[in-house]
């Protein structure tokens, strides 16, 4: 791209624009939600190659994605209206947040491991085979020496990761699982290389091999849920693009709120949220402040009042002059807040390592004793190390490994088909756990958007000016008004000079007598504690509409279902008394705090945590952030502020809170099934070891009850699905 | 049990050849996309290979 302007003798003579940065080719990225099919991808790719500006396009149908290669100059607003006129809904991404735009590399780093086990576990089994069915002396010893040549290189490049993790382990004096693996790994290999050297009848290069193979699987399907759930969250960050209009001299430029410094100037439009922190240098309008504090009451906002990054502009334009940005904004203070939360948090045990600590040492211990009572009883070196080796491959956790990532697995794919997301792999365990539920009210158990309340208190003539006026605003209150009236069958009355004050709501003329439709200030009402907008109609006295906040579907059912399974639901807001109780009764939960402080939420999860409640707290707030980290697991919708949905541990990816008692459900069943798992293990070691502490086991036998324990976990788990 | 000279050979060589596809593909980006590939063999337009 740069090299190319040189040549062209017009673009030599074009001042170049110092202020914007050169880049070699700017990368959009496109979400498109809606494709399916190949027409969709070659008309999708069909569109966007034919801008000028794009040199290259590709669609992703698996990520539901496009990325695009574009000259500097080419924006995804631009591009955008390309595709909606193809008849494809596209969002912007923020390819700086997503990683999956290269092809991540440790889970191709891990499937080819896979790949290097699996082929050479194939080729020594099928030697190892015609062992067991009767090759002797010469030709089993090749056989033997073929099975080493193979599985020494294998080993040593597939069985890396359980190397570096048993090491890392043992450096700071610790067991974990992959002690034991490793130590079963290689005394397999030396045990059947000396054997082999002495022409010995036992080998166990292929136990060796598929051990290394399933578990290596169990990683890999443990990775692969894992990705899954960190692409579709990084996803839901880079939908918000972080770019903000900054007024320079009168000019309006579009820049990355990373570049933005203290003291710019920005332009906030009505529906767009603040970037920074800093205060309102012109403009009149309203403030949505719901994410910050819980309260569903907009705030009036004028030139001077302090406004903070999160919350949303409603009615008018707004120019602030910024006073805290990055690090220093009230979002990220929040974070200290998350941190004492977190500080406080016991540390939760999973049941993988509560099981790997009772697992490795005894493990070690009986095959220490085995290796120590044969060597006192047989007098030989050999016949002793054989049977340690034997006991190690037999106990070797295959079974183990396999157990919990098989059964994570199939719940969060199941969990995901239902809309929710899976972030942190303990999730599940911890999920099974909850005993009580904490909600937060605005933008949980309520959408966030208003809902009329008092439609029938309304003469119909009065109605119909009402609908005309608030068809003349985009302010949530007029459009939840308008969409009231129109249901009710209302039609609107023709108004002259219709003007929307920003700030305050609008006002029209009415056959020659003016109308008003707004703050309660602004047309002669009375404020009280509910959500109401007035109306005014000539001289009339001004009459009120009153809203309430709309439930969001599916929390009667979640709320229901949790009180049927016996667990306490607790409603902790930040928001009025009124609004709380009105809400608390409407959803039958008797327990309820109204006006309560982010540190508040964090202290009464924290006090339940310490009675020995295991809290699940469900919320999407910035003041939710300190109470979602306290709680033992939380939950928060895709709605949520960036900084709530990293706080908690599950994201609820659609607009319906039903699943959430499901998912309550499927992970007690998912502990059940790992619970079960572990069992499955245990009875197949209970029935293994005494043979090869016997010295009966004969590597035949090693791999089929290797074999058979592993695959019945698996089948196991998949009953989940 | 001369054949065995011939047949371990070329068994590990089918193997070895199974395994240096498989390398071939996941270093190449072809697990990148599943189900857009599946789709683009419908379509009639030329496509290559995964854009790197």
């Amino acid at each position: 791209m740069t090299t190319g302007t040189a040549v062209c003798p017009g673009c030599v003579a074009t001042p170049v624009d110092a202020a914007r940065p050169i880049l070699e080719d700017v990368q959009i990225a496109l979400s498109l939600p809606g494709i399916h099919c190949s027409a969709c991808i070659a008309s999708v790719e069909r569109a966007l190659n034919a801008h000028p500006g794009v040199e290259d396009a590709r669609v992703n149908l698996t990520l539901k994605r496009a990325m695009i290669k574009a000259a500097p100059d080419t924006r995804a607003t631009d591009l955008i209206p390309l595709l909606e006129q193809a008849g494809y809904e596209a969002h912007e991404l923020d390819p700086g947040a997503l990683s999956a735009t290269q092809s991540d590399k440790a889970g191709r780093d891990l499937l080819m491991r896979l790949a290097v086990a699996g082929f050479a576990s194939m080729n020594v089994m099928l030697l190892s085979v015609s062992v067991w069915s009767g090759a002797s002396d010469a030709t089993r010893d090749m056989f033997h020496w073929i099975s080493a040549a193979i599985a020494l290189p294998a080993i040593a490049f597939s069985a890396q990761p359980f190397f570096a993790n048993a090491w890392s382990a043992l450096r700071v004096r610790r067991l974990n699982m992959d002690v034991p693996i490793v130590l079963a790994i290689l005394l397999a290999l030396v045990t059947s290389l000396w054997e082999t050297a002495l022409s010995g009848e036992h080998a166990y290069f292929d136990a060796a091999l598929t051990l290394t193979f399933f578990l290596l699987a169990g990683r890999y399907l443990d990775y692969r849920t894992r990705a899954v759930a960190r692409s579709a969250a990084e996803e839901l960050t880079a939908l918000e693009v972080p770019r903000a209009i900054r007024v320079v001299d009168g000019v309006e430029q579009e820049v990355a709120v990373s570049e933005l410094k203290a003291g710019d100037l920005i332009l906030v439009r009505p529906g767009g949220r603040m970037p920074v922190d800093g205060d309102i240098v012109s403009g009149q309008s309203e403030l949505d402040r719901s994410l910050l504090t819980g309260e569903t009451l907009p705030v009036f906002a004028q030139q001077g009042l302090a406004v903070s990054s999160g919350e949303v502009n409603l009615t008018g334009p707004l120019t602030i002059r910024a006073t805290a940005v990055g690090e220093d904004t009230s979002l990220h203070r929040m974070a200290d807040l998350v941190a004492i939360a977190e500080s406080g948090r016991s540390r939760y045990t999973s049941l993988a390592d509560k099981a790997a600590k009772l697992y490795a040492p005894g493990v070690h211990i009986l095959s220490a004793l085995s290796f120590l009572g044969w060597y006192l009883y047989s007098g030989d070196l050999r016949t002793a190390l054989n049977i340690a080796a034997a006991v190690l491959i037999i106990t070797c956790p295959c079974a183990l490994g396999l157990a919990v990532p098989a059964v994570t697995t199939a719940a969060s794919g199941r969990l995901f088909r239902s809309g929710m997301l899976i972030k942190d792999a303990t999730a599940l365990e911890r999920l099974a756990e909850v005993d009580t539920v904490v909600f937060d009210k605005t933008g949980t158990l309520t959408s966030g958007t208003p809902e009329l309340t008092n439609l029938g208190e309304h003469t119909r003539a009065d109605l119909a000016v009402a609908l005309a006026l608030a068809e003349a605003s985009s302010h949530p209150l007029s459009v939840a008004l308008a969409q009231a009236a129109r249901d009710a069958g209302i039609k609107p009355v023709s108004l002259r000079d219709v003007a929307e004050v920003p700030g305050y709501g609008t006002e029209a003329i009415y056959r020659d007598q003016p109308v008003r439709l707004g703050r309660a200030a602004w047309v002669g009402g009375a404020d009280g504690d509910q959500t109401t907008a007035w109306l005014a109609i000539g001289s009339q006295a001004p009459t009120r509409f009153t809203f309430t906040d709309s439930l969001r579907p599916g929390a009667v059912e979640a709320v229901a279902g949790f009180r049927a399974a016996g667990k306490e639901v607790i409603l902790i807001s930040g928001d009025t008394e009124g609004a709380v109780r009105a809400l608390a009764e409407r959803l039958g939960i008797e327990n309820w705090t109204a006006q309560a402080l982010p540190q508040d939420k964090a202290a009464r999860v924290q006090a339940l945590g310490a009675r020995g409640c295991k809290v699940l707290m469900v919320g999407d707030g910035l003041n939710d952030t300190a109470a979602l980290t306290a709680a033992h697991v939380s939950i928060s919708p895709a709605s949520a502020l960036d900084a709530a949905r990293v706080a908690s541990d599950i994201v609820l990816l659609g607009n319906d809170l039903s699943p959430i008692a499901e998912a309550c459900d499927t992970a007690v069943k998912a502990t059940k099934r790992i619970r079960e798992n572990f069992r499955i293990a245990t009875v197949y070691n209970v029935i293994a070891v005494p043979l090869a502490v016997a010295g009966l086991a004969t590597p035949l036998i090693a791999a089929l009850a290797m074999s058979t324990s592993s695959i019945t976990v698996s089948l196991n788990a998949l009953r989940l699905r | 049990m001369e054949v065995l000279a011939y047949l371990i050979p070329i068994s590990l060589l089918l193997g070895g050849v199974g395994l240096v596809a498989f390398i071939y593909t996941v270093r190449s980006n072809q697990y990148d996309d599943p189900d857009g590939d599946a789709q683009r063999i419908l379509s009639d337009e030329w496509d290559d290979k995964p854009k790197p």
